[in-house]
């Protein structure tokens, strides 16, 4: 009796909340708002988890500052031996005139605030220094690269057109990607993988290409393969300088255009201010050259340059379809990734089979949850009832906690709540057995439920904590489907609780203390 | 409606060897198990690789499936049919995990469609890499470690009382662990050695109530791998899942039966510990076998109707819960008497509350 009108408001309030809470989730047009979410693995879809080999990312800027520290040593005419990279983001190098000592460090200093110099020793009256990243460097670039990968890959996603993808970094290198509902998997995958690095190269035209096949490229250049297969399966090989004069970073457009001719598309790319200045120039100084437009490593088309090509515009062609072509016009629109990523994990749902997993979790939920409720009304009768009703309530309560803190409900969180309909009612269990007892010790009944409540209250506390330790700790390590199954059962668990001890309390409270009925019914 | 009448007086204690050579036959068999089999069967959540469930219209036979595989070099994998034979769903797996760019499920989908002459549609595809699979297996085996680590704190506190001594206790195993890790243990070994430091110090302490309710646990996790491995079933992190439920499960009729073991003592101190410990069995067995059966309902009807994803999931709880059950009556309970054999008397805590 004690405090029941408050106890009577709480348990509404709780009520009202929780069914406003759920109401989207079943009725989206009486109230929009948040609805629970559902894993993949019941609405189908595909989770992907990439690793960016950030080392790459960290290679090519060792690379870039070669290039730059050969032509700076050039202009400061300091002479030296070749720029040789060694291991951990350095280079090495020898300097013919140890005078130039001071002279090539304060170069160092002055142009690269990023480069230390590591190491320097004479030998043989020759210089040899080592320099390279400064550590904080290394993983400012390495950080920089996931960063990049992951608004380069969302930018790719959104224009693909993906209902509420979710992209987020997980540690170091690894980057999570949830594509809710998607249908072509194998697209998706190409277009969230791909580097697309597009580069403007000069074919080598000095050397043979049949000498560098056979043995060793000359200095500068390397052997790189055409895009499409030749007649008879082979891809045709160019012998291409390795220096890209122009790359990707300078577009500003891409868009997919149709050949006139033959009715095949190919994309046509814009480079902005600066890049159509470069362009300009590279093809003014350069006509009757090949230049090579190389992607991701895969030379496309390596047209002979006619003459200066002012207006920043070239043309990527192939032997693309339509999807390809648009395709690719995204992913060059999009940026390139840093740092090429690697799929290592892949978890693919068929809608299909999504549905599936729903209908048999809820059947099984029904099934379940109706052989409880029986049991509980065959074996408590009233009391039983009352368990019943708090049991219903739980139910609400989960579906009102999943849709509150906007968590999503996986296969295994359905399975978390059907074990909650067989655990909840344990508390009920635990509290009639116990007033069954105190009955037979001749107690009324208001007396003896107030004892069983009581007495079982501790009892039925405890053994929720273990369930809920549990619980919580596979919250904090658990992923995907699994995290599902922690956060129903943790749910149910503070759910039951309430119920049991609480709401069934004040039904009991206001039957025999209120109404003043004189016989239980457990 | 009364499954168990009152008054019912069913010598548990007395027959307690009964329940030692049942255990002891059940784990003796799991650890037989577990060293023949080399460890437990980890699908490729814990070690890599791919599995693709694939659909097709009409009945195909295994033997067409493998031979579409073998033409792209997947001949040693494994084809087992899944779910109700009308479905025609079989699932593939093999030990490749498939970098960028191969599109693997495809490319299986053509074969097996060409060489079984059916169409087939895949349902669902994981592909795992073995450096995912490493980070999935230190993380389920931390959440194992870290269940087990707040459990029995909080058991060793909430039983006996005695919160200060269940903080020196997390103090000596999280120092036992940490002085180990420097070692570069493996995290199994790790687990072992806080179990053991638990036991240890359960039995220096004069912890009973945890020491029995730790031992229960043991027992449990125990047989219930046991079980997984012999029937052939592989671990995934859904069953890892399942098994850290069952820590926390298996202790609720473990609970309820101290706590009325607590209040028995306390209220008739002229009896002997054994009636006590019985009587108090007894007195909460409807509720033991009560409780268990709800939720062993619930748990029949996710197995035979929840489809075969969640298969597994089912059954490990399903194991768990009934050797949970047991182990409370048989194994929880009699601990308390081996260590008033043992001179640590079970007397009873005085700021202890009746419950239960």
């Amino acid at each position: 009796m004690k405090g029941y009108t408050w106890r009577l408001v709480l348990v509404l309030g709780v009520l009202l909340a929780a069914v406003i809470c759920v109401v989207p989730t079943f009725r989206p047009e009486v109230w929009p708002h948040k609805q629970i979410n559902l894993g993949l693995d019941l609405q189908g879809g595909m989770h992907l988890a990439l690793e960016v080999e950030t080392e790459k990312a960290v290679e090519s800027r060792i690379e870039s500052i070669r290039g730059e520290l050969r032509s700076l040593l050039r202009e400061a005419r300091i002479r030296h031996g070749q720029l040789r990279a060694a291991g951990n983001a350095g280079l090495s190098l020898r300097l013919l005139n140890p005078e130039d000592r001071e002279k090539f460090a304060d170069l160092v200093e002055e142009e690269f605030a990023e480069v230390e110099v590591r190491s320097t020793s004479t030998r043989e009256g020759e210089l040899y220094a080592e320099i390279g990243l400064t550590k904080k460097r290394v993983t400012e670039i390495r950080e920089q690269a996931v960063k990049q990968a992951v608004e380069t890959i969302r930018n790719r996603i959104d224009q693909f057109g993906v209902n509420e993808p979710d992209i987020r970094v997980q540690g170091q290198r690894r980057i999570l990607i949830q594509l809710p509902g998607i249908e072509d998997t194998r697209r998706a995958k190409e277009l969230i993988g791909r580097t697309a690095q597009l580069e403007f190269k000069l074919i080598d035209e000095e050397h043979s290409l049949q000498k560098a096949m056979d043995g060793q490229p000359p200095p500068g250049s390397e052997i790189l393969y055409e895009s499409r297969e030749a007649t008879g399966g082979r891809r045709q090989a160019y012998l291409v300088r390795k220096r890209a004069l122009l790359t990707g970073a300078y577009l500003e457009d891409a868009r997919v255009q149709i050949g006139q001719q033959f009715n095949q598309p190919y994309v046509t790319i814009d480079f902005d201010r600066k890049g159509a200045r470069i362009f300009a120039r590279v093809t003014e100084e350069n006509v009757n050259k090949r230049l090579a437009i190389v992607l991701d490593n895969n030379v496309y088309s390596a047209p002979v340059i006619q003459e200066k090509i002012p207006g920043g515009k070239a043309r990527i062609t192939g032997q693309f379809d339509m999807q390809e072509a648009h395709d690719l016009a995204i992913v060059l629109r999009a940026g390139a990734l840093p740092a090429p990523v690697k799929i290592i994990e892949e978890r693919t749902v068929g809608p299909s089979l999504g549905h599936d997993s729903i209908r048999m979790g809820f059947i099984s939920m029904a099934v379940g949850g109706a052989l409880v409720i029986l049991f509980m009304v065959l074996y408590y009768q009233l009391a039983g009832l009352i368990a019943d009703l708090a049991l219903g309530l739980n139910i609400v309560l989960i579906a009102a906690g999943l849709a509150a803190f906007g968590a999503t409900l996986t296969l295994p969180g359905i399975a978390g709540i059907i074990l909650t309909i067989g655990m909840a009612v344990d508390a009920n269990v635990i509290i009639f057995e116990r007033v069954r007892e105190e009955r037979r010790l001749g107690k009324t009944p208001g007396s003896a439920i107030n004892a069983g409540f009581d007495r079982a209250a501790v009892a039925v506390l405890d053994a929720n904590v273990t369930t809920l330790i549990a619980a919580l700790v596979l919250y904090q390590f658990g992923t995907g489907p699994v995290k599902g199954f922690a956060v129903t059962l943790s749910l149910g668990v503070l759910a039951s609780l309430f119920t049991a001890l609480f709401v069934c309390r004040l039904i009991f409270d206001y039957l025999y203390s209120v109404r003043r009925m004189k016989t239980l019914s457990i | 409606m009364e499954f168990i009448k009152p008054g019912v007086n069913i010598n548990f204690i007395g027959r307690r060897y009964l329940g030692y050579g049942i255990s002891a036959f059940m784990i003796v068999l799991s650890i037989l198990t577990l060293v023949i089999m080399g460890g437990p069967k980890y699908g490729i959540d814990f070690v890599g690789g791919t599995v693709i469930q694939v659909k097709f219209e009409k009945d195909v036979s295994i033997a067409a499936i493998k031979s579409g595989l073998a033409e792209i070099d997947l001949g040693g994998s494994a084809v087992q049919r899944f779910g109700e034979p009308e479905d025609n769903e079989y699932l593939v797996r093999t030990d490749k995990s498939v970098a960028t760019g191969e599109d693997f499920s495809s490319q299986v989908s053509r074969a097996v469609s060409s060489a079984t002459g059916t169409d087939a549609e895949i349902r669902r595809v994981e592909m795992v890499g073995p450096q995912v699979g490493q980070t999935l297996r230190e993380k389920a085996l931390f959440a194992l470690f870290y269940a087990l680590l707040f459990i029995t704190i909080y058991i060793s506190g909430r039983f006996e009382m005695k919160w200060m001594v269940s903080a020196v206790t997390a103090g000596a195993l999280i120092g036992a662990v940490y002085l180990f890790s420097l070692f570069n243990m493996s995290i199994p070994i790790l687990i072992l050695v806080a179990l053991l430091v638990s036991l240890v110090l359960f039995w220096q302490l004069h912890l009973r109530y945890a020491m029995g309710a730790i031992i229960a646990l043991i027992h449990d996790v125990t047989i219930t791998v046991g079980v997984f491995t012999l029937t052939g079933k592989e671990f995934s992190l859904p069953i890892v899942a399942a098994l850290l439920t069952i820590i926390g499960y298996s202790l609720n009729d473990t609970i309820i039966v101290f706590d009325r073991i607590r209040e028995n003592l306390r209220r008739y101190t002229r009896r002997g510990l054994e009636e006590n410990i019985n009587r108090s069995i007894n007195e909460t067995l409807s509720r033991t076998i009560l409780t268990s059966a709800t939720t062993l309902i619930v748990l029949l009807c996710l197995f035979f109707l929840g489809g075969d994803i969640i298969h597994d999931f089912a059954f490990a709880l399903i194991v768990g819960v009934l050797i949970g059950t047991y182990s409370s009556v048989f194994v929880a309970s009699p601990t308390l008497v081996i260590m008033e054999g043992a001179g640590i008397p079970t007397g009873q805590s005085p700021q202890a509350e009746p419950n239960g």
